[in-house]
């Protein structure tokens, strides 16, 4: 009796277990509910989603210092902060490439280049990684638009800033600022999901 | 008399060497989905990477070492620069003349992803690099979304005994 108690309890454990490994490394999808996260900024305090009582949601972007891809597109998370902070959507920028494989990617590059560029949102290190793998994040830059409901907040749009890495004004589709707009006037997001070419994120060796 | 005829003509071969570098053709998706769907029982091995991407760069080699490893066989390297076009003549030639690189390189030259991605790797997120092994006939179809580690593409390949 003992036995098959123990077995079915290894069983579940077990189920449990990839389950869990599976879910992570799939990430969010839209319309999951994240959970919140605590991550240290580049000013040295801690930052999470619950800290801006009066955020109607957040638009999350994986970006780094690094990659060529997250530099031409640095301006433009620069301007969806400018126009969405004070409607209730401001930009919090997360770094999660390993400092090892990439030292351009440390902490204190980081500091560096959100002092040198005016960052007027949060600049935060995962060092673990662990924020990254739990959104699903792959490259650089990787957004997410997530919209507050109820004491939650839920997964509105994955993907690309816009359709042209290359050029800003020569994108016709503006996927991030679209899904905030529809969000604000309280319509369904039309395209809740756009990939983009990218830098891979620099995972810390196994 | 005759070292001198010699070494003159390895001296003319050596000069003559770098005209031989490839110039990487400019193509759209079409072109490309043609390229690696062929009705034949060649291994395609076709690699997205660009100039700008670290991990690709440095995974290029592997590539190199297949495609000479594997030259008596129906195997083929294919490696797509999503480069801008812009910077064709400037960036990827020249990368592709000093890394002497002898497999075949396009640029594809589609800047939105989401036009074309689906039809041939949907499970995609964008991110550099991506290799695909594609056979139609063997309905050979492996996605790796991600730089491999050293001497891990011989093993993949490998797997398919050509």
């Amino acid at each position: 009796m003992k036995k098959t108690a123990f077995l079915s309890m290894l069983a579940l454990l077990l189920t449990v277990a990839l389950m869990s490994t599976r879910s992570l490394s799939d990430g969010y999808k839209v319309g999951d509910t994240v959970q919140d996260f605590k991550l240290k900024n580049v000013d040295g305090k801690t930052v999470s989603l619950a800290d801006k009582k009066d955020a109607k949601g957040y638009i999350i972007a994986f970006t780094c210092n690094s990659c060529p891809v997250a530099k031409a597109y640095e301006s433009r998370i620069m301007a969806l902060n400018e126009e969405f902070a004070s409607k209730g959507y401001p930009v919090l920028a997360i770094q999660a490439n390993d400092a090892e494989q990439s030292p351009g990617d440390s902490f204190m590059a980081m500091q560096d280049r959100a002092k040198a560029k005016k960052y007027a949102f949060p600049y935060l290190y995962d060092e673990s990684q662990a924020v990254a793998r739990t959104f699903g994040a792959t490259n650089t830059p990787h957004m997410f638009v997530v919209k507050k409901d109820g004491g939650q907040y839920k997964i509105a749009y994955i993907g690309a800033i816009d359709n042209n890495q290359r050029d800003a004004s020569a994108a016709d589709k503006k996927y991030v600022e679209e899904a905030v707009n529809a969000l604000l006037s309280g319509k369904s997001v039309t395209t809740t999901s756009a990939r983009a070419i990218g830098c891979g994120i620099k995972w810390k060796n196994a | 008399m005759k070292s001198i005829f010699g070494l003159f003509l390895i001296l003319l071969l050596a000069g003559a060497k770098p005209a031989q570098s490839q110039l990487v053709k400019v193509i759209k998706f079409n072109q490309l989905n043609q390229l690696v769907n062929q009705p034949n029982d060649t291994l395609y091995v076709v690699n997205f990477w660009a100039t700008w991407c670290a991990p690709c760069v440095k995974e290029l080699p592997q590539f190199e070492a297949l495609r000479q490893a594997y030259s008596d066989k129906k195997l083929a390297v294919l490696l797509v620069s999503l480069d801008d076009k812009s910077d064709l003549t400037r960036k990827v030639n020249p990368f592709v003349r000093n890394r002497k690189i002898r497999s075949k390189v396009v640029l594809l030259d589609e800047t939105d992803l989401n036009t074309w991605i689906d039809k041939i790797a949907p499970e995609w997120s964008g991110a550099l690099p991506m290799t695909l092994i594609i056979n139609q006939r063997r309905k050979i179809r492996q996605y790796i979304g991600k730089p491999l580690k050293e001497g891990e593409l011989t093993t993949i390949i490998d797997q398919y005994k050509l």
